[in-house]
Parts: C-alpha cells; structure tokens; sequence
C-alpha cells in the first residue's frame, strides 16, 4: 500500500514524484510505457516562458511565473541544462507592433519582469540573422530554455534516490475505490494500492479520471511537428524568436536549444490521442515560416524531423484539483504549454496544498535535493576525465563518435535511476545517437551494452516502445 | 609532448596506404590512430567482392583488400593505437585524443594526413512524413548487423536510393532469405555503379523505381510499411502515382557525407562541392602539413582511387615531415559546365609531377567533351562516350602543361 501513487512519467509526474520524496510518505510512480517522458515532455520546445502569454488570473498565468522563478535553482540541483536565452516576440506588421504593447502590459499584470520593446534597429544589432521585415518586438530577458525530457529524467532519478519507487509498462486497466484507498489494475494483471492517487497522465488524463468515476472533463490532442538542425548551426540566433500570437497559440518558433541544435516548430493541428506521425504538409510549413522569421536558416543542416502530442482540455486552463466527485483522486490535466515552465510550481502546490491535506508527512532530513547529471563526465577537466578514465577505463572509450559519448557514460545511464533500458533510453539521457549520424555507427554498440549490462540478448532490445526491435534473427 | 613525424587519423583504406607511403618515403615516425577496435574501416562490413580490380588486378572482398595493407603496415612497424578517437586538432598540429589507456592526451604531428572517411546521410535528414518505428536503417548501419555481427534486421525490405551501398545490401539481404520488394530512386539515374545494378537487382529480379520517392513510413512500434510515389523533374511526389509495400524494414542509401568535423573545427576551409577540404595535387589543405585523403576528402566509388590517393598524400606528408617540400605557386581549378566538383581544387604550377584530375558530372551526359580552360587556351580536351553522376572520371594533365595554368581554370563536359 502506497500513501501516493503518481499516475504518469511525464515532466509533470516527475516533479510531483520529487516533490513528494522530500516527505516521509511511501510514493510510487507507474508508467504504461518502457521508459519515462515518452508522452508531451518527449517531444516539445523546451522554453521556459516568461510568462506574459497566458490570461491575466488564470492558472496558467499563476503556475507560470511562479514556475519560472523557481526553473533556475530547480534545475541546478538536478544537474539539468537550464539558459537563459530570452525571448523575442517579432512583429512583422504595424498591427503586430501594437498587439505586442498588449502583450507586454499583460506580462506586466502576470508580473513578469523586464520586458521590452525592442525597435528594428536593435533587434537586428542582437539578431542579425532575423528577417530584416521585422519591425519589432517585444524582448523577454528572463525567458529561458531546458531540455524538457532530461527535465523529467532528472526529477524522476533524483525521486528514485530518495526512495520513490518506480514501475514501467504499467498500463492502467481499472481504477476501484475500497473505501479509503484505491486499487490500480494493469492490463497484464498486476495490481497496485494507494491512498492517494494523483493523475499526471497527460493525454491518458481523461481515461485515467473516468477509470476512477470523475467524467468532470475533456482531455484533447494537439499535434506539434519539429525539426531539429545540427549543432554546427549553433548560434545562428541565440534567443526564441516567437510571431505574434494568434488564437491558435504561439505558432513556429524558431530557437536554439540547450544542447546547441536549433529547433524549428511547432504546427498545431489536432490528432487522435498521441499520433505522433510527421505530415509532409507540417514540415514544410514549418520550413516556410522559420524561413519568414530567418531567411538564411540552412535547411540542409536538418537532422531529425518528429512530433509530440500534447494534451489541453476543453476548460482551456491547467485543471490542477482535487476531483469533486472522487475523493482523493488529484487531478493534473490539460496542461499544455506553458506547463513545462509550470511544473516545479504545479508539483509544489498539489503535494503542499492538496496532499498534505489528507495524508501525514512531514520534511525527510536527509533528502537530497541533487542528482549527479548524466552529461557529466563532458564537463570535467582533462585531469578530472583521466582520473575517471584510470579508474574506469570505459571512459576511454567514445561510443558516439558525433556528440563525444564513452562507453562509461552509455552504462552509467543503464545502471542510475531511472535506468535506461532501451536505445531511445539511453539517447535521451546522455545523447549517445542524438547528433548528425543519427545512430548510424553507434546503434550496434549501444545495443550491445545494454543487452550486456541487463544479461539480454540483443533480440530482446527495443529502440523505444514493446515491439520496436531492432534486429529479429540470426542471419544464415 | 610526444612528437610524431606524421600522424594519420584513421586506420581505414585511405589511412592504411597513406601511413605505408609515408613510412615508404622516409618519415622518421608515423603513427595511425584508429577508432574502431580494429584496421580497415568499413572496408571490413564489405565482405563482398569486386575490390582491387585495377590494383592488384583480382577481385578481392574488403577484409582481403584491407589486409594487404594491415600486413604492409605490420611488416614496417608502424605504431597503430587503435579504440582512440581524435577529439580536434589545431593550426600547431597538435591532435587531441582519447583512449582507454592514457586518457585524454596530445600529440605533436609535423605532418596530419586526414583520412576520417564518410559517413552516410541520415534518414533524418530527408524528413519524410510519418512514424518513427524501428526498422528504419542506413544501408551501412545494415551492412554492419548482418556482416560483422550476424543479425538480420528483418525479412521484408524495401530500400531508398540506388547507391552503391543500397544496391549491395539489396543483394546481401536478399541472400540471407530476406524479400526485397523496392529499390527507390527520387533521381531518373542510379547514383550507384552499372555492375551494381546488374548484380545486384536485375540478377535477382529486384524492382528499382527510378524518379521514385518514399512519401510516408507507417508502423507504430516496428516499421509496417512505406508509401512510395513517383516524383516529378523537381523531385516533388506526384498525386495519385502512390504505391503501398508492406515491410518490417527499411533501407536508406541516400548519400554519403565526407566526415570532415575535425577539419572544421581545425578551421580548414571545406569544398561546398565536395563537403571535403580544399586540397592541391598534393592532397595538402589550406594549413601547412596538414593532408587529406580518401572519402574524407571526396566520395569515391572505388577503394583502388582511395588508395591511390592516400599515397599521394603520405608522400607529401613525409616530404613536409623532412623539410624536402619547395615553394608553391597555386592557382584555382573549378568546375564548369556540367560538372559537379574537381578535385584537386588547386594546382600548384610548380608540382613538376603529371596532375591527375579528378571530376564527377551533374547529370549523365551521353558522347560529351571533357575540356580543361584556362585564360582563353584549351589545356586539355578529349571525348567521351558515356557520363554519369555514379562514375567518378579523370583525366591526367602533364607536367610539362602546368605552366599553362592561368588563375583561374575551368573543367567542363560539353554535352553531346
């Protein structure tokens, strides 16, 4: 019996997890895929908004500013990749120029600091590779960037180490209350208790409430194509350059991410839950408007094309709530952009507010708050590195020869919570296969280790979800 | 700081020649530096035949081809590290490096000879529509799985772009029990060899679909099929012409990229052309000392041009390494009508050796004229019969015409 099951890998149930393995309280995480942030925190943009977007008093507005202003020390203890970039919403009409004025007096409302309009003259003097059609716009110093996958890894891994459990290819069948406590079945029959159960489920967010009775709300999806450029474009521009908002959202962006590459996205159209396929017509809409805001953007620097499917709900707020009709079901959906920047405010509140309201806990002692980060090897001094390299000779060993990934940093990320168990796994912690070849030459070695470390066969490996193998048989 | 005369980076085809060369010419010290745990690069995955026909005059498969130069390499003691991956190198030629024995550490080279090779284009890169299963490949990732480790990837195949990779493995897969349904080609040419395409498809009655595209990949957790359509002059999918395969993998030989970030980054000044450095007939780059060779330097169809190539350049770097190099006087040799690239890029009027051009052409050209011009005068002229992208041609300019080279010359194929 759990005091707290968390529903859901994502960046969200990551920080709740976390949030809630600072108290005294058995937690467990259940994920229905092989990996965690395998849903939304997979595949988005990674900005860390500043916050003058969302409406004046909602949620969103509220999670946002505060989130914002936790991101970086939040990051910093979890060894996550956080900059603080900027961003610039860039106006290409008169009329544009004056909705930024708008936007600029709601971040003030929301209490975003700082912001700015910037003229033609010093936008081009701080972007020079941005449309010399731009006439404006308004410049948010304190808008950041964070990898939103290595985000969730982070917060799950550090959770992990401070006891919370985790249990993957958990995919709910039903949710029974019996009287103070639920009962969560698994497809494959395996059953799990808990007190309290709070619903990070992304786009599942909705079957996940109506499993346990609460009909209260819708959840949708919402597809976002991207592109991704290769890091030998890094610097081409240094801030998220945003158009003006529409109704439909935030539109194109192009920026740089935290990794160096440059990312060109989203489209928005709306799917069936999480169809995450790529269109021809979404990738070269993309291209179009990137090249409106940056006409000398290389397209042939392409690496990677994907998309990601998001969740937003018919309130058109983050629902972040106590279900009204089932007690002690908490529900955290919809939460679509700019729930990335929200999430370490979001997991704050509902394990302080809506948590510790029905369950005792109290502040563990000897919660620790870092994690060591899986890059960290490439950030050591070259004694540092040799110290390790004697020690454990496989850091000699480059495995990735595009982003400089050795053999020890591919195992340490099989063995350190939450362990990667597959191909995508290990890419996403320590991006071994993530630069220009794709894999190409390393994909054979990395499936080698992981069989390796985990006693497998190499016909047991999977790229990502059950079913994804890579090789089938032995030849003849 | 350990000192080298000269330092190859990599230990494939292009590196094994360069470093004997190098040795064979009078450089005091070479030293190869390898990646992989072993010698011969990809030539090892090639275990098919048809190596060394203009070398050695037999047919050889890669591994045979590969060891012939392993052994010469042995037989002179040339120092080998191989499980060391170059990190950079810098204008000083100083090469960083990291293995499992001595860590991060550096080298003082007189002489680099580049020979990292290529890599192949990503499917990444072609953003085409669709899932990301498993099950999509480069032809060479593919090659690797079922040659040197012995693991078939699947049984039903379809294959993007006819180079010669894609040709090979639509044979070798074919051969291991797989089907092979579609060999795709966006071009209305195959960028691969003739004798590829012969033994490779029509041998085995396998379809190739020239002026054809993948326009959509389907498969939620392994790849379940690919929709192909016929393209139009520009390469854009026409309605209506779509096809379905069903297949559990596919295949993509869609071109090869010389690997030339340790070049960048060195700040060497790279060919748009041919994605490799600025070279003279010497095979050395903008920076004094440092060489280039093999399919770093260009992609060549045939291992024999590669080493033929890499002894230039370990002849050079041994001359550079003894101080026995002259003054040069270079002037620039482009790529004019119909022609894709040259290489060498410059001439160096002084060379006082014959200078063996070589080009690609754009398109296939059918009865054209090679003609090399400089400042007004015809240099060299000759005609040919048949031109394709897929062939890599040359033509031998004699020493006694370096002379002739004005600033600027121009090779160009005149069409039929």
């Amino acid at each position: 019996m759990f005091d707290v099951l968390v529903i859901g890998g994502g960046v969200i149930g990551g920080c709740v997890l976390r949030e809630l393995s600072k108290y005294s309280l058995s937690v467990c995480m259940i994920e229905k895929e092989s990996d965690v942030a395998m849903g939304a925190s997979r595949a988005n943009s990674g900005i860390v908004h500043a916050g003058f977007d969302a409406k004046v008093g909602s949620l969103k507005a509220k999670f946002n500013v505060l989130g914002h202003a936790m991101m970086e020390d939040y990051t910093k203890e979890l060894g996550v990749k956080f900059e603080r970039n900027g961003s610039l919403v860039v106006a290409f009409s008169k009329e544009e120029l004056n909705a930024l004025y708008e936007l600029k007096e709601r971040g003030k409302k929301n209490g975003v600091q700082k912001l700015r309009i910037l003229n033609k003259e010093e936008l081009k003097e701080i972007e020079p590779n941005l449309s010399n059609n731009a006439v404006g716009a308004l410049y948010a110093p304190t808008a950041g960037i964070v990898c939103p996958y290595k985000l969730a890894i982070a917060t799950i891994g550090n959770a992990m180490d401070n006891g919370a459990k985790l249990v993957l290819d958990f995919e709910c069948e039903s949710i029974t209350k019996n009287g103070d406590f639920f009962s969560v079945k698994s497809k494959d029959d395996r059953e799990i208790f808990s007190r309290i159960i709070i619903n990070c489920a992304g786009l599942g967010a909705q079957k996940i409430a109506n499993m346990a009775g609460d009909f209260s709300f819708q959840v949708k999806a919402r597809r976002g194509e991207y592109l991704l450029l290769d890091k030998n474009q890094s610097g081409f521009v240094k801030r998220t350059l945003f158009f003006a908002p529409t109704e439909k959202g935030k539109g194109i962006l192009v920026s740089p991410t935290v990794d160096g590459n440059i990312i060109l996205g989203p489209t928005a159209d709306e799917v069936e839950e999480n169809f995450t396929d790529t269109t021809t017509f979404g990738l070269s809409q993309i291209q179009d408007k990137a090249k409106v805001m940056t006409p000398n953007l290389k397209l042939s620097e392409v690496i990677t094309s994907f998309a990601g499917a998001r969740a937003y709900c018919d309130r058109h707020d983050f629902i972040v709530e106590e279900s009204t009709v089932v007690r002690g079901l908490i529900n955290c959906a919809g939460i679509e952009s700019p729930g990335l920047t929200s999430a370490p405010a979001i997991a704050k509140y509902v394990v302080e507010d809506l948590v510790l309201k029905d369950v005792e806990g109290v502040k563990k002692e000897d919660f620790n708050p870092t994690r060591r980060p899986d890059d960290f090897f490439a950030k050591l001094d070259v004694d540092d590195k040799n110290e390790i390299i004697k020690r454990e000779p496989s850091y000699g060993r480059i495995v990735c020869r595009c982003e400089k990934i050795t053999e020890g940093e591919i195992v340490r990320a099989i063995k350190v919570n939450p362990k990667a168990t597959t191909i995508d796994g290990v890419k996403r912690r320590v991006r071994a296969g993530m630069g220009r070849c794709q894999g190409g030459f390393c994909q054979p070695q990395i499936m080698e280790i992981i069989a390796r470390e985990n006693n497998l066969s190499v016909f047991d490996i999977n790229k990502g979800s059950k079913g994804s193998y890579i090789v089938k048989e032995i030849t003849k | 700081m350990t000192e080298y005369a000269v330092v190859v980076i990599g230990g494939g085809p292009a590196g094994l020649a360069a470093a004997i060369k190098a040795w064979d010419s009078g450089a005091e010290s070479v030293l190869v530096l390898e990646r992989d745990t072993v010698l011969g690069g990809i030539l090892n995955q090639c275990i098919h035949n048809g190596f060394g026909l203009t070398r050695f005059k037999e047919s050889l498969t890669g591994p045979e081809y590969a060891w012939r130069f392993i052994e010469e390499v042995k037989k002179r003691g040339i120092e080998v590290w191989t499980d060391t991956t170059v990190l950079s190198i810098d204008k000083e030629k100083r090469v960083f490096a990291i293995n499992s024995e001595r860590g991060v550490f550096s080298i003082y080279a007189k002489s680099i000879i580049l020979a990292m090779g290529c890599r192949e284009r990503s499917k990444g890169a072609l953003n085409i529509a669709g899932s990301r299963p498993s099950g999509l490949f480069s032809a060479g990732t593919a090659q690797k799985y079922v040659n040197v480790k012995g693991w078939l990837p699947g049984r039903e195949v379809v294959i993007l772009g006819s180079g010669d990779i894609g040709l090979i493995m639509a044979r070798r897969m074919t051969l291991e029990g797989a089907k092979v349904r579609a060999v795709c080609e966006i071009m209305p040419y195959s960028s691969g060899l003739k004798r590829n395409i012969v033994q490779c498809l029509d041998d085995f009655d396998i379809p190739l679909y020239l002026s054809h595209t993948i326009v959509e990949i389907e498969g939620r957790d392994r790849v379940s099929g690919v929709v192909i359509a016929k393209v139009d002059e520009n390469r854009k999918p026409i309605k209506g012409t779509e096809k379905r395969f069903s297949c559990d993998t596919v295949l993509f030989s869609v071109g090869l990229i010389p690997e030339n970030e340790l070049t960048a980054q060195a700040g060497i000044k790279l060919s748009s052309q041919t994605k490799g450095a600025v070279v003279d007939q010497n095979r050395e780059t903008e920076i004094e000392g440092v060489f280039a060779c093999g399919n770093v330097l260009h992609v060549h169809d045939l291992v024999d041009f590669v080493s033929e190539e890499a002894e230039i350049a370990g002849k050079s770097a041994a001359d550079y390494a003894n101080g026995v190099r002259g003054e040069k006087d270079c002037v620039e040799c482009v790529a004019g009508e119909s022609v894709g690239y040259v290489l060498p890029q410059l001439i160096d009027r002084k060379g006082g050796e014959n200078v063996k051009l070589y080009f690609r052409v754009r398109k296939p050209i059918r009865d054209g004229e090679i003609r090399l011009e400089s400042g007004g005068v015809t240099i060299f002229s000759k005609r040919k019969k048949i031109f394709t992208p897929g062939e890599m041609e040359s033509i031998i300019i004699k020493k006694e015409d370096l002379a002739k080279f004005d600033s600027k010359s121009v090779l160009s194929v005149i069409g039929g």
